[in-house]
């Protein structure tokens, strides 16, 4: 079945100039993954984990190799179309939150449909569900200046999520927050998870989130080491 | 959703930062139409001067007259043709006889022309009303720079010489009837106004003219042998140089005040792509194209332009009405040269408005989108990591 795998890598290989030299980020990495999976990848600093996302939500291009995200080889996109799939298909997450400063809460997690040309009423309708999923519907007014890295970063799942999108990169989400933070969007995005069927993979190094993941993805020096399916354990007790 | 929705979402977002800088902006504005305004002003009262003390609605030249080669005033007069007498006569035209002579007084001589305009006439604002002299003496009228020139006033008597129409030289008293107050200097200086009638006489000319000046262009202009017809256009054309040279400080000042304001615009637009470049990189990663980023912030910056125009347009519409009405006092402005009041009336004609206006907003997107060409080499990833401008 075409569809079997959301997202394959093939061969794929990242490097940047540096200087004379270059610099291999990723090297021949194979992966596949399925619809629904909750996958991390994990590894040291400057393993390649924010390179792979990039390159898998169509930010950045392999060198070599090839890139496959529902159906499409990102490699082959024009800037038009790759905008449209991460338009439609992708949420990003960050761990420096990216809100867009001047914007409420409310205009943060309203653009992913604006861009899609949602009709005001129903608009308002999914961006309200979307705060209530992470727990902020009574902050809608608020502006980013006013809200704590938890809640920047929960409001940054609610944009992420509003569209319902295919795929979720989480990029260190949980780097810039304490235990309890972390722990409140890592259910968030479990819960979306299982009641959604959003696929999600997140590039980590915290022991936290590893023990939310149901395949643990790990990356050395640019290449997969291991890749493993485990049991989530869940919150620290 | 257009970008051009996004762009007005990101100013109105951005609130008291998009009214300061477009209030900064409209000031420019508001400045460049002010002082093209008083050009203007400036422009049309010299040439409405001119026209009512100079030229009226055009003049017949006698083929000789050239009136920067005094030379040829010695021969520049004819008898004034049949054709246009029932002009002159229903007083629509009034004809002058400018002859070359000089004025003595308080032991200064000076070489002048002498003209001869009837004292009835209505065609030009000449107080010729004043050469209406009742006594024996020959009456003549002076401008007031040339009162001060020669030093006379009201009441003194001048000695007139000039050159009959057989060149032997003759010679008359004539008193001072008044002093005429005019800024058109080229009525003024150099020059002594005589009735024609006693012109005439004096140099048995009677019935020549040099120039005819009419109240109303005649259509058709009748084709005379010894005659052309100088439009009004013609006549400006000297002025309207010479105001343009004299003006040319002040337009720099307007170019150079309108490229700071530009250049403002510009300096924000950099500033902006610099400080909101995650904000570039987040908004790729939401799904818009770079076109479409460079669209918006071009867009937030033509808007900037549009902002300006309005904020302008609420303070400077009263400001205008209430300057073109009570106009601006300018000391010091009989040495402009040409035809200055002491009050100046800007004009704000539409086509200044619009012209100024179009300007500001064309510009202001240009400028804003010239900065905007980096996102188009801009990296997302790099831009996401606070890098890459
Ligand atoms: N734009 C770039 N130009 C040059 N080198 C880069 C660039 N982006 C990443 N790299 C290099 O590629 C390697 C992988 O970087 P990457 O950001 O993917 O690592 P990472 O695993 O996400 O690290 P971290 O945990 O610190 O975020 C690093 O050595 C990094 O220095
Ligand atoms: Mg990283």
């Amino acid at each position: 079945m075409a569809d079997e795998y959301i997202i394959e890598t093939f061969d794929l290989i990242k490097r940047y100039p540096m200087g004379r030299q270059e610099l291999v980020a990723l090297k021949k990495v194979n992966l596949k993954f399925r619809r629904g999976e909750f996958s991390g990848v994990i590894g040291p600093s400057g393993s390649g984990k924010t390179t792979l996302l990039n390159i898998i939500g169509s930010l950045d291009t392999p060198s070599s190799g090839s890139v496959v995200v529902l159906g499409e080889k990102v490699e082959t996109l024009t800037p038009y179309r790759s905008a449209q799939l991460r338009r439609r298909h992708i949420g990003f997450i960050f761990q420096t939150f990216n809100l867009l400063p001047v914007y409420t809460v409310f205009e943060n997690v309203e653009f992913p449909l604006l861009i899609l040309k949602v009709p005001p009423a129903e608009r308002r309708q999914r961006v309200m569900a979307a705060l209530e999923w992470v727990g902020l519907a009574d902050r809608e007014k608020s502006r980013p200046n006013q809200l704590s890295g938890g809640e920047s970063q929960r409001v940054a799942i609610a944009r992420a999520i509003v569209k319902q999108p295919a795929i979720v990169l989480a990029d260190e989400p949980t780097a810039n927050l304490d235990a309890e933070n972390s722990y409140h969007i890592l259910d968030t995005m479990v819960k979306i998870n299982q009641e959604l069927g959003t696929t999600f993979i997140f590039s980590t190094h915290d022991e936290k989130v590893i023990r939310y993941l149901r395949r643990k993805i790990k990356l050395l020096d640019g290449a997969v080491v291991a890749d493993k399916h485990a049991q989530p354990s869940g919150r620290e007790t | 959703m257009t970008t051009l929705q996004l762009a007005v979402r990101n100013l109105r977002a951005a609130g008291i930062h998009t009214w300061l800088n477009a209030f900064a902006l409209s000031l420019a504005f508001v400045a460049i139409i002010f002082g093209q305004g008083l050009l203007e002003g400036v422009n049309r009262q010299a040439e409405q001067a001119s026209i009512a003390f100079e030229f009226g609605d055009g003049q017949f030249w006698h083929k000789q007259y050239d009136p920067y080669d005094p030379l040829t005033i010695d021969n520049a007069h004819a008898p004034i043709p049949e054709e246009l007498k029932p002009l002159l006569n229903s007083g629509a035209a009034m004809p002058i006889l400018i002859i070359p002579g000089s004025v003595y007084f308080a032991g200064k001589m000076l070489p002048v022309l002498i003209k001869g305009i009837p004292a009835d006439q209505k065609v030009l604002k000449i107080p010729s009303a004043m050469l209406t002299d009742t006594t024996k003496d020959l009456p003549v009228l002076l401008g007031q720079q040339m009162a001060k020139t020669a030093g006379a006033g009201v009441g003194d008597y001048l000695t007139i010489q000039w050159r009959d129409a057989r060149g032997a030289f003759d010679a008359r008293q004539a008193r001072v009837v008044g002093i005429m107050h005019t800024s058109v200097s080229t009525i003024d200086q150099g020059q002594v106004w005589l009735p024609l009638n006693k012109l005439w006489e004096l140099t048995t000319m009677a019935g020549q003219a040099t120039l005819i000046t009419v109240k109303k262009k005649p259509i058709p202009v009748p084709a005379l042998p010894d005659w052309d017809f100088r439009s009004l256009d013609f006549l400006l054309a000297d002025l309207r140089t010479m105001i343009k040279t004299k003006t040319v400080g002040q337009s720099i000042m307007f170019i150079v005040l309108f490229l700071l304001a530009m250049l403002a615009i510009f300096d924000t637009q950099v500033f902006s792509i610099f400080r909101r470049r995650r904000e570039i990189g987040m908004l790729i990663a939401l799904g818009l194209t770079r076109a479409q980023v460079i669209a918006m912030f071009t867009f937030e910056g033509a808007l900037y332009g549009v902002l300006a125009t309005l904020l302008g347009t609420i303070y400077g519409t009263p400001l205008f009405i209430y300057l073109s009405a009570r106009g601006i006092s300018f000391p010091g402005s009989a040495q402009w040269g040409f035809a200055l009041q002491e009050r100046m009336y800007p004009v704000y004609p539409l086509s200044l408005i619009l012209g100024t206006t179009l300007l500001v907003l064309i510009t202001a997107t240009f400028v804003s989108w010239l900065p905007t060409r980096r996102i188009a080499r801009l990296k997302p990833t790099d831009a996401l990591r606070g890098k890459g401008i």
